[in-house]
């Protein structure tokens, strides 16, 4: 049987490889956004380990709605990021720096 | 070790690979495909879990609808690889260093506490008519049936602002003013001609 601590152990590793992706791709919005989908699996991953170990299916309630706020976030942000690079021909976030002072 | 300790590693291992090549590919493309494979190991990993109705989910919810989108905006984009791949390992180091420090720092805390088999055993096997869409769909539409019906609404907010943001008029197209269409007068669309009648031959 695999034990709850490898699915947990599964996700903590999602979670570093996202933040390392954050940190590497950090002018790239599209993998950016990509990144943040990956973290909010590795989250889900603990949400489903711990309702099935612990028999309860609140877990899986709140994976339901963090899918749908995810799917809602990543439709809005792409909206966005079709908007940027409408106006400003680019997609690096060093580019968007027009409030600058 | 049998079936099921092997199924889970393997896919573990599809997704951790999946997931790391996520973040160092070239390419947006490619990276949008691998994350679809680490969302497709992620749902058999929940299948594991007797979480069929939430893999089934990610499936189609997210490799058949957001993925697909990912892909149709990296591809709809003309961007310039190059300059968005200036300084990618400037950072990998103190990157790198986080990311080892995170799991091993995780792996301590989870790996010898109280998350083991003996003090979370396996769950009892579940009757053979249980059913997990059945078992969800009853807690959903009764003791979550608010947090539901939010649910419904924060999508509806995301489809009016994904498309308020993006809609744009042009100048040449051509589109009805139903106000304008209402409010038009006999007058502005038939003029009444004087003329003397003719005779028929």
């Amino acid at each position: 049987m695999v034990p709850l601590s490898h699915y947990l152990i599964l996700g903590a590793i999602l979670f570093a490889l996202s933040v390392v992706g954050i940190f590497l791709n950090r002018k790239n919005l599209v993998v950016l956004l990509m990144a943040i989908e990956l973290m909010l699996l590795a989250v889900n991953m603990n949400f489903v380990a711990f309702a099935h170990f612990l028999g309860d299916l609140g877990g899986q309630v709140f994976v339901f709605f963090i899918l749908t706020v995810a799917a809602a976030e990543s439709a809005i942000g792409l909206a966005i990021l079709v908007v940027v690079f409408r106006n400003r021909r680019s997609i690096n976030v060093e580019d968007l720096d027009s409030l600058k002072g | 070790m049998d079936f099921k300790q092997l199924a889970f590693y393997f896919f573990a291992a599809v997704l951790v690979f999946a997931a790391s090549m996520v973040i160092t590919v070239r390419n947006p493309v490619r990276a949008a495909l691998f994350l679809v494979l680490a969302f497709f190991s992620a749902a058999a990993v929940w299948m594991q879990l007797h979480a069929e109705f939430l893999s089934i989910t990610l499936v189609l919810v997210y490799v058949g609808a957001v993925m697909v989108l990912f892909l149709f905006v990296v591809m709809m984009l003309d961007i310039n690889l190059v300059r968005l791949r200036e300084g990618f390992g400037e950072y990998l180091p103190i990157g790198g260093l986080v990311a080892v420090l995170l799991v091993l720092e995780m792996a301590i805390v989870l790996g010898s506490g109280p998350f083991g088999i003996e003090q979370m055993p396996e769950p009892a096997p579940l009757p053979a008519d249980y059913s997990n869409t059945r078992a969800l769909g009853r807690v959903l539409y009764t003791q979550y049936l608010y947090p539901f019906e939010i649910a419904a609404l924060i999508l509806l907010v995301a489809i009016v602002a994904a498309i308020a943001l993006t809609m744009r008029r042009r100048k040449d197209s051509k589109y009805q003013n139903p106000g304008k269409q209402i409010q038009v007068q006999r007058g502005d669309r038939v003029r009444l001609v004087k003329m003397r009648a003719e005779k028929k031959s």
